[in-house]
């Protein structure tokens, strides 16, 4: 699993199952072993990965993620991006706060993920679904 | 998609007449198609147990492969796709053995010849076709069993628990804890305290790579259902990376007590319990 990722070509995924939360975690853990990130950083990026593939999974109705290296020339990192055509999220800001699930989690999922991240990007709409782009970078 | 009593006449006609041939010529094609992996002698059996179903079946008359009169044809297609699906052969492996048949077909009803050649290859064809997807079916029902076996299978290997003292016992998670496996750790931990009469119950999670909030709810919800009945859980296994990556996500596990490792944890519960753990003295002097 390890040995024969391509650092070069961006990994695609299609999340349509449980099973398939957790090849995306696989997957990520594989690239971010691969750009040398820290046994901390792996485990936060690997479980970011984990909650937001779920989220794809669970609120936007299956969709696809993702995963490729980025080099700044400085440093290099893991970028993953997820995408679904779901329902989008209506109001964002309350999606972010701490504890608030429609789901009957635990609404720690989609805040708790930025704070794992270095970067977090998300545009949603009603009409296209949701994109979430998250990188982190190695120390 | 029956075959009408004349048609089926002739293919009895057809097949029983030469049966050696059409055996031998079925054999062929198939074992070329699986390239040695299964014995000639094996793949004769079981093409001669299909021709005679086919026979016997026709010589009835009417064949409707989902007729009462056709359940010797089905259960030797059954019993061949369960044998291939257990011994590995990939779908289109097992279909092409009856698919076969059609090549041999069309061999012989080439050479008898008739005014019905076609009308009968063509009927001829369709029964086989309706034979191919049964296999097929039937092929991916066993797949499915198979696979539905081991997964529960996988859940009974990978959650057992352990008692580790008197009144003390022990789940050690290993690998994804998905809802499937979370509910079945809760009811083995759950049935383990009051078989055991256990006041404490160490839930380790060692072996779980990522801790994300589903798999803490689980561990949650785990811990308030065993204090429901008066156990008191610990959670140990709790490695430097797991701990920061808690910490950043939220999650707070309140007033439940963790250790970083399982040894820890049972130190705690003995302490707990009053055991005391002493070194003996090295005896001096021998």
């Amino acid at each position: 699993m390890t040995a024969d990722i391509d650092l070069g070509q961006p990994q695609a995924q299609a999340v349509q199952s449980d099973e398939d939360v957790v090849r995306v975690r696989q997957l990520v853990r594989a690239v971010a072993v691969a750009v040398k990130l820290s046994l901390v950083d792996q485990t936060k990026v690997v479980t970011a990965a984990s909650e937001l593939a779920r989220n794809t999974l669970v609120y936007g109705g299956g969709g696809s993620v993702e995963v490729a290296t980025v080099d700044n020339g400085r440093r290099k990192g893991v970028r993953i991006v997820f995408s679904d055509s779901g329902p989008g999220i209506a109001d964002l800001d309350l999606a972010l706060t701490d504890g608030y699930t429609t789901g009957g989690g635990l609404g720690l999922g989609l805040s708790g993920s930025r704070r794992l991240v270095d970067e977090f990007d998300i545009e949603t709409s009603t009409e296209t679904g949701t994109r979430i782009t998250v990188t982190k970078w190695s120390r | 998609m029956a075959l009408s009593t004349e048609e089926s006449g002739r293919l009895a006609a057809l097949l029983g007449e030469q049966d050696e041939r059409v055996t031998t010529r079925w054999t062929e094609i198939v074992t070329s198609s699986l390239r040695g992996r299964l014995s000639q002698a094996e793949l004769r059996r079981q093409v001669q147990d299909l021709h005679r179903a086919i026979v016997t079946t026709s010589e009835q008359g009417v064949i409707d492969l989902s007729a009462d009169s056709a359940a010797e044809l089905r259960a030797a297609l059954s019993e061949l796709s369960r044998g291939r699906a257990r011994q590995g052969f990939s779908a289109t492996e097992t279909t092409i053995s009856i698919f076969a048949l059609k090549d041999v077909l069309a061999e012989l009803v080439q050479e008898a010849g008739g005014p019905n050649a076609l009308h009968d290859y063509v009927a001829f064809s369709k029964l086989v076709d309706e034979m191919g997807l049964f296999t097929f079916e039937s092929f991916v029902r066993t797949r499915e069993s198979l696979i539905a076996d081991q997964a529960e299978q996988l859940l009974e290997l990978s959650t057992p628990v352990v008692k580790l003292w008197e009144g003390v016992v022990a789940v050690p998670l290993v690998g994804t804890l998905d809802s499937a496996r979370a509910q079945v750790v809760m009811e083995r931990l759950l049935q383990t305290l009051v078989d055991t009469s256990s006041p404490y119950a160490i839930i380790d999670i060692t072996g779980v790579p990522a801790v994300d909030t589903q798999v803490a709810q689980h561990i949650l919800k785990t811990v308030v259902a065993a204090r429901l009945m008066g156990a008191d859980c610990i959670i140990s296994g709790i490695r430097p990376q797991i701990a920061q990556t808690i910490v950043a996500l939220g999650i707070e596990f309140g007033d439940i007590a963790t250790k970083a490792s399982l040894a820890d944890a049972l130190r705690h519960v003995l302490r707990l319990t009053g055991v005391e753990t002493a070194r003996r003295q090295p005896r001096r002097g021998i």
